[in-house]
């Protein structure tokens, strides 16, 4: 342990750590911009900065490592007016749009300008003028807000090992770019948004699309039919002020049908579909001699990223859809008929913690029902601000049921919201399908958790099943290297392109740590325990739509509407 | 008054640089054989004792950092030798490796043998190819002779950056990355190139070391002035009668050089005021011109030695427009890495340049001031703590010549 003062405060904490870490543990907050808890030291922003006794120089809180007898002092007029001066420094460069910018009120800046009270900038105010970035369907970079602490490049670098950003030019004309083309679409960005995370400031965000929906809802012609996918009810708490899985799922239903969705339906019940069909395909790969390892297939991004580095790998992927995709296929047709509602005026909303599903939405191929299947992509955090500007007060509102005939969900789909969860989801059905017994302990609790890859064998009377699991494209990275490699040894791999899976969705409330993906998780699970049926091929909406439409998995329906194929990304750099 | 002594140009002009037989003739390599016979601890004792200090511009004790490297274990060590010299004005490092490159290669070699290390690298100024070959001929002919075995010595060549320089910004550029400084600690002597304990030093700096192992400590440590001993080599430019460069003891004083070695201001002209150390030095004016050329003297006026550069200005300069230019140096210097220089350069710059222009206010003038402090100990690396002294010291000495054009 080492020794040291903090304003007085005297504190021990472990060798290496930082003052800013010792600072924390005796209550001392001291401002931040370019730190982030799970990345790697930058040291750039400085706002960070204190007096240690014996430098004149002041030092990096977030870098400089604690010493034995250090005695430091974060609250000195030289050391506020110099944070001062940096902030003044960055904002003067800055558009100060707060008024209409995605992260008003969530802002590492704002904050730290509303708490370092910031009013007359002696510098002139200049900003930059480049250009936004609208080339994808799903991610928008405001260069001119980047503050250029490099959080997002070690976010997209590091964490997904998709390299899509990099740095230009040196000094005050430095900027973040996408790497190897001019826009993002043609860079090797797989759009999970991680970096919409990783940003503290709004110079990167979702494609916002919100006023589409209060378009479509404003329209007579139109009858507006949301799908909500399983992460997204345990982190939209959060967006309306409540601690996660502190919304019950009734009161989410009804007040989506308060700001003004017709039909409020839920993925969970694809979710519980595509561990039918996919299982049913992994037990047929197995059974014929097909590809193996098979890839799970319900991640967006995780599909880019597949199409874009491992071209060579698409016939390991399962052909199945999405969930949302899945959905949006059915809506307009089963459930229409169902329903009897006229498909063409169905206008298919996804409610999806995810940013890549925005993408997937406009594929070309996406339109197996004969109209767009999925018409519009929100995020949890789009919702919430609708939910806020509603005015909403949840903890008042009484509960409603979801709609009929794609409603209803077991714990199976639920799970799919968190990292291993698809995987656990498959292993209950399979194993019920395969060995004709029932399975006494549900939970695989080997393929849950943040680690970076989990590994599962799984005995299915005499078939020994190995599974691997990988959440986040960097781990992803290292099973895919091993299959092309050959020496893979599993049959059967689920990954997420999201860290802790699509609760940490790059459409969820900005997350901050990975400490609050955890938070979620646990939230994921105690959903999970509380549902009454917690195996897929038990649901009975899910039953009802294999008897009367789809008639048996892998069957001529399914492979109509429930299954895609795959198309290499040939990037020209790559 | 102290005359011109030359240590680390012994050789200049009395050898053909490319000929290793000339320089073994001087006594050349036998500083390297007497070192490799002496107790490791004991050979960086010596350095330490001669209280050489690094003359890249920190003035770090030489021997105190090889045995930080010398402590560290480690399966790799590197010595790297900073011959970056960006800084204009300058030009000693190249005067050394041009006239004597082996006396570089030599100090680097009983480094490399003093800290355990097996690698080198000469980080050459990209704008020096012609030295990359002089110093891959003598490495050769080194090499020959038996003088780097066990260790491996290469040239890179500068990436062109003025920032490059900065020894961790140089380590990165010989990684093949973006040349930024990295924040310290850690120091390069625990984790410098490839994550290894890595010695950098200065071109100037390791040609001495070789004297200081043949000549003794003492010997060296009795030169000049006491806290930091030996000659230093100055390169005179601006308004001065003799444009060339002069090693000196440190007990020199500024206006010595600038008066007996400069031989003063040409035209009959007035002296106004003199920076010393490179773009980012002080401005020193008359009244302090009795300083001795030495770090700590230097350091209590306000001042570095930097990398030697002697700039002088007559009377007829106008300081601010001097330090307008200086400012727009830095503004295209910065790396952009940390927020107060990537920004703080700028503003500098376009406040000198409001000020230079007619048109700023004594407002403007504390902005800058503030602005300055604030970079000077903000800063991620020396180029933006350093980038404000010639502004703040300017308005400190010169605020007549600011005063006159204030709206
Ligand atoms: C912006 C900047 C530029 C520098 N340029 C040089 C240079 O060209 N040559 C050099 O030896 N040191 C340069 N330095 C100093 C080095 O960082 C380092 O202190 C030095 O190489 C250490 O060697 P020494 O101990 O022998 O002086 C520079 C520092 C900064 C901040
Ligand atoms: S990024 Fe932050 S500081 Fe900048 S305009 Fe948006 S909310 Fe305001
Ligand atoms: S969306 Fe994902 S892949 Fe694209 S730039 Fe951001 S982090 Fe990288
Ligand atoms: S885009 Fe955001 S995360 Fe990336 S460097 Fe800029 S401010 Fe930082
Ligand atoms: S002080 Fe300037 S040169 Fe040094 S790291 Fe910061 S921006 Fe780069
Ligand atoms: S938080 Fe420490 S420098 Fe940015």
């Amino acid at each position: 342990m080492v020794n040291l003062t903090i304003d007085g405060i005297k504190v021990s904490v472990p060798e290496g750590s930082t003052i800013l870490q010792a600072a924390k543990e005796v209550g001392i907050k001291i401002p931040t911009l370019c730190y982030h808890p799970d990345q790697s030291v930058k040291a750039n922003c400085r706002v960070c900065v204190c007096e240690v006794e014996g430098n004149r120089l002041l030092q990096a809180a977030c870098s400089t490592p604690v010493t034995e007898g250090m005695v430091v002092k974060t609250r000195t007029p030289k050391v506020i007016e110099a944070r001062r001066t940096i902030l003044e420094l960055i904002l003067s460069n800055h558009p100060q749009d707060c008024l209409n910018c995605p992260r008003n009120g969530n802002c590492e800046l704002q904050t730290l300008a509303e708490e370092y009270f910031i009013r007359d900038i002696p510098f002139e105010h200049k900003v930059r003028g480049l250009a936004k970035d609208t080339s994808t369907p799903a991610i928008v970079r405001d260069p001119d807000k980047c503050i250029l602490c490099r959080r997002c490049i070690e976010a997209c670098s590091v964490t997904q090992s998709v390299y899509a950003l990099g740095l230009e030019d040196r000094g005050h004309e430095a900027m973040v770019v996408p790497t190897m083309g001019k826009s993002l679409m043609d860079s090797p960005c797989a759009m999970c948004g991680q970096c919409i995370h990783a940003c503290p400031v709004g110079a990167i965000t979702e494609n916002e699309q919100l006023d589409e929906l209060l378009a479509a809802i404003a329209d007579p012609d139109k009858i507006v039919v949301t799908q909500i996918a399983p992460a997204v009810r345990l982190a939209i708490a959060e967006e309306v002020g409540m601690k996660p899985g502190e919304m019950p799922m009734d009161v989410f239903v009804a007040g989506l049908r308060q700001v003004g969705f017709d039909y409020v339906l839920h993925t969970n019940f694809t979710a519980d579909l595509t561990i039918i069909e996919e299982g049913n395909e992994l037990l047929k790969r197995l059974n014929e001699g097909g590809v193996l390892p098979m890839f799970t297939s319900c991640s967006p991004g995780w599909i880019n990223f597949c199409e874009t580095y491992y071209p060579d790998l698409l016939d390991h992927l399962s052909t199945c859809k999405s969930p949302q995709q899945m959905f949006g296929a059915l809506v307009k047709t089963y459930w229409a008929e169902k329903m009897g509602i006229d498909p063409a005026k169905i206008y298919s909303v996804s409610i999806m913690p995810c940013t890549a599903k925005k993408y997937e939405a406009t594929r070309p191929e996406m339109q197996d029902s004969g109209y767009r299947d999925v018409d519009l992509v929100l995020t949890t955090r789009e919702i919430g601000r609708l939910f806020r500007m509603s005015g909403i007060d949840f903890t008042k509102l009484e509960g409603a049921p979801f709609d009929s005939w794609m409603g209803k969900y077991t714990g199976a789909g639920v799970i799919f919201g968190a990292t291993g969860g698809v995987m656990e989801a498959a292993l209950r059905t399979v194993y019920e399908v395969v060995t004709k017994e029932e399975l006494k302990d549900v939970n695989f609790t080997a393929v849950r958790g943040m680690e970076g890859i989990k590994e599962a064998e799984v005995d299915l009377k005499g078939t020994v099943v190995k599974v691997a699991v990988a959440h986040g494209l960097s781990n992803a990275r290292k099973l895919m290297d091993q299959v092309r490699e050959g020496k893979s040894p599993y049959h059967f791999i689920e990954i997420m392109a999201c860290p802790g899976g699509c609760i940490g969705g790059g459409g969820q409330p900005i997350t901050k740590s990975n400490a609050q993906r955890q938070v979620r998780i646990d939230a994921i699970y105690a959903e999970d325990e509380s549902c009454e049926i917690r195996k897929s091929h038990e649901n009975s909406e899910v039953k009802i739509l294999y008897d009367e439409f789809l008639h048996e998995p892998l069957g001529h329906k399914s492979h109509e509407l429930l299954h895609t194929h795959y198309h290499p990304k040939n990037k020209k750099y790559l | 008054m102290a005359e011109e002594m030359r240590i680390v140009l012994r050789n200049y002009g009395k050898i053909d640089p490319l000929k290793i037989e000339d320089y073994i003739a001087q006594g050349g390599y036998k500083a390297l054989e007497k070192a490799r016979s002496m107790d490791r601890e004991a050979l960086i004792e010596e350095v330490k004792k001669s209280k050489l200090r690094g003359r890249g511009g920190a003035g770090f004790n030489c021997g105190q950092k090889w045995s930080f490297a010398y402590q560290a274990q480690a399966d790799q060590k590197y010595v790297v030798c900073n011959a970056d010299e960006g800084e204009p004005g300058t030009y000693k490092d190249r005067l050394i490796m041009e006239n004597d490159p082996h006396t570089l290669i030599e100090g680097m070699a009983i480094c490399a043998y003093a800290i355990g290390a097996t690698k080198g690298y000469i980080y050459c100024r990209g704008e020096y190819p012609h030295l990359v070959d002089v110093l891959n001929t003598a490495i050769k002919q080194a090499k020959e002779k038996g003088f780097l075995d066990g260790f491996d010595l290469q040239v890179r060549s500068g990436a062109g950056a003025y920032v490059c320089g900065e020894e961790t910004a140089l380590i990165e550029s010989i990684e093949g990355h973006r040349g930024e400084p990295r924040f310290k600690p850690p120091y390069p002597p625990s984790e410098g190139l490839w994550g290894k304990p890595t010695i950098v030093n200065n071109v100037e700096t390791f040609a001495n070391i070789p004297v200081i192992v043949e000549k003794g400590a003492d010997w060296y440590a009795s030169i000049g002035v006491p806290s930091y001993p030996g000659t230093k080599v100055f390169t005179l430019t601006g308004d001065i009668n003799n444009k060339t460069f002069f090693e000196v003891p440190t007990n020199t004083t500024i206006r010595e050089l600038i008066y007996k070695y400069g031989g003063g201001i040409p035209g009959g002209k007035k002296f106004k005021a003199v920076q010393i150390g490179g773009t980012s030095g002080a401005f020193i004016p008359e009244e302090l011109l009795d300083t001795p050329v030495a770090f700590d003297n230097m350091a209590a006026i306000g001042a570095t030695l930097g990398s030697g550069a002697v700039f002088v200005l007559d009377e007829t300069r106008n300081i601010v427009d001097v330090v307008t230019r200086i400012a727009k140096f830095f503004e295209h210097e910065s790396c952009g890495k940390c927020a107060p220089c990537r920004e703080g350069t700028a503003r500098m710059h376009e406040i000198m340049s409001k000020l230079n222009s007619g048109k700023g206010s004594a407002k403007d003038i504390e902005t800058l001031s503030r602005l300055g402090r604030v970079m000077s100990y903000s800063c991620l690396c020396g180029l933006g703590q350093a980038a404000p002294a010639p502004v703040l010291t300017t308005i400190q000495h010169f605020k007549a010549d600011y005063n006159a054009k204030l709206v």
